[in-house]
């Protein structure tokens, strides 16, 4: 008999979400078989058994989210196997939803301690809440006794550390708050601050519901709302003449034709991206607590609306990349994007961000960043439109594109002579591939 | 109680041994009629004849091989090695031969013989004889070791060494010989049953906000620090290890779940030494006990200089211990002079 844990299945997982049940209980099952498809916060992954036997208890239904390290299944020698405990596991609602910070001090607790020097890597800098309080072990266990959110206390020890101290100064303080005779509404069974938090109120004359988050949604909400808030963005707009990148296109294609594969102007523009990175290394660089890495590997990431939300799959060395591989790779990822199926580190290691919302008729629009990348570009629509040529009216294809630029990693001259050299590249194409 | 010398401890008690039990027997260099470099033997060999005291040559691996068949064939020796240094030169006969013939000739015979042997610097005998190498043993299953730091528990310990039918290196120390201490009116009694258990740590001092460890003159050294810390308000429990093989985890394990925080001082150097043993085995057992890292006062990572000044600068003092721990305290949000 052997429990099934919740797996951390990428670097910023912190809970998961039972997707679907591959194996039902009774079910025999040997070690290689798919179990369950487990959703991370960046994308759907199955989850292999390790042995043989029969699937006795699903401890998680679908849809449901537990902490990395909750028992989701027990696997067992025979298939009427009764599991003996099965009151317990991190699966209990209530441990749940009160005790995130136990959970993932015991799923990452050794990893994270055996290495405490390693410098900030640039793929794990994105999905981060933010740097993890410095707490002694027994101020982490007194906290989850006395019910206390660690991240809402202020550690007075060697650089900030949260020793026992705090912990009992903290309790000492909410008990205190908890006794006096404040609010009647307040009457919160714990004293932690960051627990009195209600729960909202949708009968709020809207005729509202909630609905489901999946762990994707979270995400964009959190790096976004990170993205915003952190990062100074500024912003270059510049629209380029498209004639010669049509024709190029249109060339190329001509000569693929036979083998059936297609290249797209956002692979075209994806590519000229990758190029002029190379001429400015001042772009290709991330700002991450208050160090600034510069990166030697071009990685350019491509937006991807998908059903969940959007992700962005990373298409790796794209400087060494052929434009016919650059497109059967985009597609490929956008493919497997759409089913959930990106594997996390097809999404990780980025270096810039191309996003493309011309297929939707925008003609411009101001991306976010996706952090710790210092800049994305966003690109609108082809248009035609009237421009003066040699003192003349004529009617040109057009393309606008606006950089989002971090400040703290790039200056507006910097960022402005990226996009110059990126326009000129992409009005004479050939220097794309050059 | 009387109050008498670690010396006259280990001496008197060897003495009583000898009479309880005819088989037991000493052999060693210089043991008989010199009495011993460090005097433990005096009067050994007047008393019980050149049969049970032999005089060795100075042929360490010969003479510790010769009390192995000895032991083998029935007999208690006690074996006296001149300082732990030279064991070196025995090391093949204690680890592959004292420590394996029971276990790998399936139990036909014990091995039970004592290896008395002093350790220590701070006597300006150099970088050869001023080593602690106690570690060596230490990590031989097979062997048990033993390091008594007060008169008491090395009457105590050594009346254990020799009727346990294991090999038993027991570690003294040249900066304990002379040191005093309380110990039952009768020790010297060979019909005294006060027998150590083997393997058993002991709190030699109560206190409430730091663990401090240390085993023979680290754990006298301890018990100084934690009386001068007292007059500071600073309360600091001491655990004396006792046995460095079989470790005694719970008792000093049990100590830090009370205080939240550990200092281990150890006369041998910091790199690998026993305090990296007690250190990880503290956050095996009481991680989430833990307010503060554990810390490690150990000696300087040098052979050991001649030079007195040197010297003393290489060893942990009652001072640089009590450095850590204040430091230990300040981390912990107690805040001290």
């Amino acid at each position: 008999m052997s429990e099934i844990q919740m797996p951390r299945l990428s670097d910023t997982m912190e809970e998961g979400v039972i997707s679907t049940w591959v194996k039902q209980v009774g079910d025999k099952v040997a070690s290689g078989d798919v179990l369950v498809e487990i959703e991370t916060d960046k994308a759907v992954m199955e989850y292999e058994a390790y042995e043989d036997g029969y699937l006795v208890k699903q401890s998680v239904s679908e849809g449901d989210t537990v902490p990395i390290g909750a028992v989701i299944g027990v696997i067992g020698g025979s298939p009427d196997a009764v599991p003996e405990d099965s009151g317990s596991g991190g699966s209990e609602p209530a441990e749940e939803a009160s005790d995130s910070a136990g959970a993932e001090e015991g799923a990452s607790a050794p990893a994270e301690e055996s290495a405490p020097a390693e410098a900030p890597a640039p793929s794990s800098g994105g999905g981060e809440d933010g740097p993890r309080p410095r707490t002694s072990p027994l101020a982490r266990r007194l906290a989850r006794e006395y019910g206390l959110d660690i991240n809402s206390i202020q550690g007075s020890g060697p650089k900030g550390r949260i020793v026992r101290a705090d912990i009992e100064a903290a309790a000492k303080d909410g008990a205190a708050r908890e006794s006096a005779p404040a609010a009647p509404a307040a009457q919160e069974s714990r004293p932690a601050p960051a627990a009195a938090q209600a729960a909202p109120a949708f009968d709020d004359g809207r005729d509202s519901e909630e609905l489901k988050v999946s762990n994707v949604r979270k995400v964009i909400a959190r790096r976004l709302t990170e993205s915003k808030q952190t990062v100074p963005h500024f912003y270059l707009r510049r629209t380029i003449d498209a004639e010669a990148l049509k024709g190029f296109r249109g060339q190329i294609n001509e000569q693929l034709a036979s083998t059936g594969a297609k290249i797209s102007f956002n692979d075209l523009i994806v590519k000229a991206c990758a190029t002029a990175l190379k001429l400015h290394p001042a772009v290709n660089t991330s700002w991450v607590e208050d160090k600034l890495l510069q990166h030697h590997r071009i990685n350019v990431g491509v937006a991807v609306a998908v059903d969940a939300g959007l992700v962005v799959p990373v298409l790796h060395d794209t400087d060494k990349a052929t434009l016919s591989e650059i497109s059967t790779r985009t597609r490929e990822l956008a493919g497997k994007a759409r089913d959930g199926k990106l594997k996390p580190q097809e999404m990780s290691g980025g270096t810039f961000s191309v996003s493309n919302l011309g297929m939707f008729g925008v003609d411009s629009f101001s991306a976010v960043i996706n952090p710790p990348e210092a800049a994305i570009l966003a690109v609108g629509a082809m248009r035609q439109e009237p421009v003066v040529v040699d003192g003349e009216v004529v009617v040109r294809n057009r393309i606008s594109l606006e950089l989002s630029v971090d400040h703290r990693a790039v200056d507006g001259a910097v960022g402005a002579a990226f996009l110059k050299d990126l326009a000129e590249i992409l009005e004479e194409p050939m220097r794309i591939i050059l | 109680m009387s109050v008498i010398t670690y010396r006259q401890a280990l001496r008197d008690t060897l003495r009583a041994e000898m009479v309880r039990d005819e088989n037991v027997l000493v052999m060693g260099e210089e043991i008989g009629v010199f009495e011993g470099s460090y005097k433990i033997t005096e009067g050994l060999l007047k008393e019980f004849g050149p049969r049970r005291v032999k005089d060795t040559p100075i042929a360490e691996e010969g003479f510790v091989g010769a009390a192995i068949g000895a032991a083998m064939l029935g007999l208690r020796p006690v074996v006296e090695l001149m300082t732990i240094n030279f064991s070196l030169i025995a090391i093949d006969q204690i680890i592959n031969h004292a420590a394996k013939i029971y276990g790998m000739f399936g139990g036909q015979t014990s091995v039970p013989m004592v290896i008395r042997t002093p350790g220590g610097g701070g006597q300006q005998l150099g970088a050869t004889h001023s080593q602690n190498i106690e570690l060596f043993y230490s990590f031989i299953p097979g062997l048990k070791v033993l390091a008594p730091s007060t008169p008491a528990e090395a009457s105590a310990m050594l009346r254990a060494a020799i009727r346990d039918d294991d090999p038993v290196l027991f570690l003294e120390n040249l900066g304990l010989y002379n040191s005093k201490g309380e110990v039952p009116d009768d020790y010297a009694q060979p019909s005294n049953d006060n027998v150590a258990t083997i393997g058993r740590a002991k709190v030699t001092r109560e206190g409430s906000d730091i663990t401090l460890i240390g085993y023979s003159r680290m754990a006298m050294v301890a018990t100084q620090v934690a009386e001068k810390l007292a007059e500071e308000d600073i309360s600091v429990e001491v655990v004396d290890l006792c046995s460095l093989r079989p470790l005694d985890r719970q008792t000093f394990v049990d100590s830090v779940k009370k205080t939240g925080a550990a200092v281990i001082c150890e006369d041998d150097w910091l790199t690998y030494g026993i305090g990296a043993e007690i250190a990880a085995s503290i956050q095996e057992g009481a991680f989430d006990y833990l307010d503060a890292p554990v810390r490690r006062v150990a000696m300087a990572e040098v052979p050991m200089p001649y030079a007195k000044p040197l010297e003393t600068a290489a060893l942990p003092s009652v001072e640089s211990i009590s450095t850590a721990i204040k430091e230990t305290l300040s981390a912990v949000g107690k805040r001290v002079g």
